[in-house]
């Protein structure tokens, strides 16, 4: 779907995020490098707690500067956006780069229209009339496929159900024609046919409006579906990286075993119960200084303990002691075999 | 909606209703005490007092005790004191009403808006020296006892610097009715007002502040941060808008025990003659009519106030509209 060609239009490198806490200084994001292009879909997957919403909120500058420490840089359209002052940002933000949040019950103000709330978004980026404005709002709600859009738009939120609230908040975030969304688990809230609605409008989107999409999620279905590319961070770093197709067919990382393996199948017999990943994701505060997955990994070494080494193949990579040899057969005791990995 | 709003009246007047029948009960029908015998005092002939009951009708069953008490409260108006004879009651409360509304309401503008100023400041600077210092001015306007603060004003404007030009613009103590003297009205009641609403900004501002701090980690300001907005709007159109509703419930009814009597404190302090003065002087001589009626108006306002609330909350929460 992407061109190789199309320009970079989010770069970030050597992202490190840490907040202030009670017991200390701890870090949620380590050394995290991405680019996003022109209307790619790179997906960001990981359990809760793996540093994917801290990644995209120090992109946008939302943390909380006075307990949030950001390192490293964030390029936007060739341009250093980290560390600018509010004001700068402000521009960017709801702009060029807008939020789909997690939850649409709780992301809509409560006391506003949803038309409100939209009109309030393009106005504090164009010069145009209130009720252009208004028109616009109603316009967005019928892009995103709401039935009645016009009545649609003098709601309040809590008159809307969860998927007519995830499309307002879609139509949101696509009201000054950003050319990058960021959606932080926009379908997690959903029921499951609903889930797919969304999805289906989010790739719509990309088509008709030329958006690249940054989609977080902890859903590999999610991930297989629509993403061109997937980062699979765990621990606050990107442990594997590659193609949606190549890190399928052939994943690298024990972590992304697993959560590929957690995948419930379309078809055949139904497991007795789903392959689950044993144990809990370090807390920032039981980071191991190496491999942040060694606890859990079953296939852990002494070697673990350190910082893993990096393998690297065109176009993808991981953080893993395991090389090319030792992958496959390893690999099969969790996935089983996979046809033509390489 | 007009159906909704006769509900409410008729809501309103039932409460009222109940409020009168438990207060006649418990002052002229608890056992053991006569009515009568009190209004005629002491040492009174026992002619008198069977007179007293007759007039009262303290000798006709209960209902009709009562609807003559309210008739001559409401109706009349005629109802008079029992300590001082031929003293009528209502007009009594009706001259001091004017005294404790200006109070009242000149308090409650400034600690309203005081009271979000200091919310809102101290969120927007949240955990600054700012933040910090106002709460610590919050907390000792809260603590200061209002008889306390309220003498070390009038010492400070009435004696000690009263002839500097800080204050020597303060008039005497004592209340000047606002149609004759507005000028006098508004000099008299700027420091009761500021000693009144100290307390109140206090508490609100702190409340406030709680709730916007609260509301600041809601996933609707995040979106609205993501928007692009300014902390102004993010402010006031998404996190002000939402916390204000347990503001409005507190003002409600401390707005209403206030008018209904409850600023008695102030008023002693600062020599106006109000409703809290003329229910503290009733209490003191059982004056059982004046009991009723000081009761009566407190309880309308009380009422009223909280009405006012509920009909600010559907103005401010849509979610409220709906029921």
């Amino acid at each position: 779907m992407t061109t190789p060609l199309a320009p970079v239009l989010l770069d970030v490198a050597g992202l490190s995020v840490s907040f202030a806490t009670d017991r200390g200084r701890v870090t949620a994001v380590d050394d995290v490098s991405f680019s996003v292009r022109s209307g790619e879909i790179l997906a960001i997957v990981g359990e809760s707690g793996s540093g994917k919403t801290v990644t995209l909120m120090s992109i946008l500058g939302l943390n909380d500067p006075r307990t949030t420490f950001v390192d490293g840089s964030v390029t936007f359209r060739g341009r250093p956006i980290l560390g600018l002052p509010d004001r700068d940002l402000r521009r960017i933000r709801g702009k060029d780069i807008a939020l789909i949040s997690q939850d649409p019950m709780t992301a809509l103000t409560p006391v506003h229209t949803i038309g409100w709330q939209i009109a309030e978004q393009i106005r504090a980026h164009e010069a145009i009339s209130r009720a252009g404005a208004a028109r616009r709002a109603v316009e967005l709600l019928a892009e995103v496929g709401l039935a009645n859009p016009a009545e649609a738009a003098g709601r309040y939120p809590h008159q809307l159900s969860g998927g007519m609230r995830q499309r307002a908040v879609i139509a949101m975030a696509l009201s000054c024609n950003p050319a990058l969304l960021v959606a932080d688990e926009p379908t997690t809230a959903l029921d499951v046919t609903v889930q797919a609605q969304v999805l289906d409008l989010l790739m719509k989107l990309r088509k008709d409006f030329g958006s690249a999409i940054i989609l977080i999620t902890h859903d590999m279905g999610v991930v297989a579906e629509v993403a061109d590319r997937v980062n699979v961070m765990y621990a606050g770093r990107i442990i594997e990286r590659g193609t949606t197709e190549r890190l399928f067919a052939d994943p690298w990382h024990p972590y992304t075993w697993g959560l590929i393996a957690s995948i419930p199948p379309l078809d055949g017999p139904r497991p007795h119960r789903l392959a689950a990943i044993p144990g809990m994701p370090p807390t920032p505060e039981t980071m191991p200084a190496g491999c942040g997955f060694a606890p859990r990994c079953r296939f852990a070494l002494p070697r673990c303990a350190a910082r893993p080494p990096v393998q690297r193949a065109p176009g993808r990579s991981a953080l893993c002691v395991i090389g090319p040899e030792d992958r496959a057969p390893r690999r099969a005791e969790i996935l089983g075999p996979l046809g033509d990995a390489a | 909606m007009i159906l909704a709003l006769a509900q409410r009246l008729a809501q309103m007047i039932f409460v009222m209703f109940g409020i009168s029948a438990l207060v006649f009960l418990i002052f002229f029908a608890t056992p053991g005490a006569d009515p009568a015998a009190r209004i005629a005092g002491r040492n009174a002939a026992p002619e008198t007092v069977e007179a007293i009951r007759k007039d009262f009708g303290f000798d006709r069953p209960l209902p009709v005790q009562y609807a003559r008490m309210m008739q001559r409260l409401f109706v009349t108006q005629d109802l008079t004191s029992f300590v001082n004879r031929g003293l009528k009651v209502v007009p009594q409360v009706i001259s001091a009403a004017p005294v404790t509304l200006s109070l009242v309401f000149g308090a409650a503008v400034l600690w309203v808006v005081g009271g979000i100023a200091v919310g809102v400041l101290a969120a927007l600077t949240r955990d600054s020296f700012i933040d910090k210092g106002l709460m610590v001015l919050a907390l000792i306007g809260v603590s200061m006892p209002v008889f306390w603060f309220g003498e070390v004003m009038n010492l400070l404007s009435q004696s000690r610097f009263h002839d500097t030009w800080l204050f020597s613009w303060v008039p005497g103590l004592g209340y000047k009715p606002l149609t004759t003297d507005p000028a006098g009205w508004f000099k008299t009641l700027v420091i009761p007002w500021f000693t009144l609403a100290a307390l109140y900004i206090g508490i609100y501002g702190r409340v406030l502040r709680a709730n916007l701090v609260e509301a600041y980690q809601e996933d609707f300001i995040r979106t609205a941060r993501a928007k692009g907005l300014g902390p102004a709007r993010v402010m006031f159109r998404h996190a002000l808008r939402t916390s204000l509703i347990p503001f409005v419930t507190m003002f409600g009814l401390d707005f209403g025990v206030l008018v209904g009597g409850a600023a008695l404190l102030t008023e002693v302090v600062f020599g106006l003659n109000g409703v809290g003065r003329l229910t503290y002087q009733a209490l003191l001589n059982l004056d059982l009519p004046m009991i009723l009626a000081t009761v009566m108006y407190a309880s309308f306002f009380v009422v009223v106030a909280n009405a006012l609330v509920d009909l600010v909350y559907v103005l401010l929460d849509p979610r409220v509209r709906e029921e």
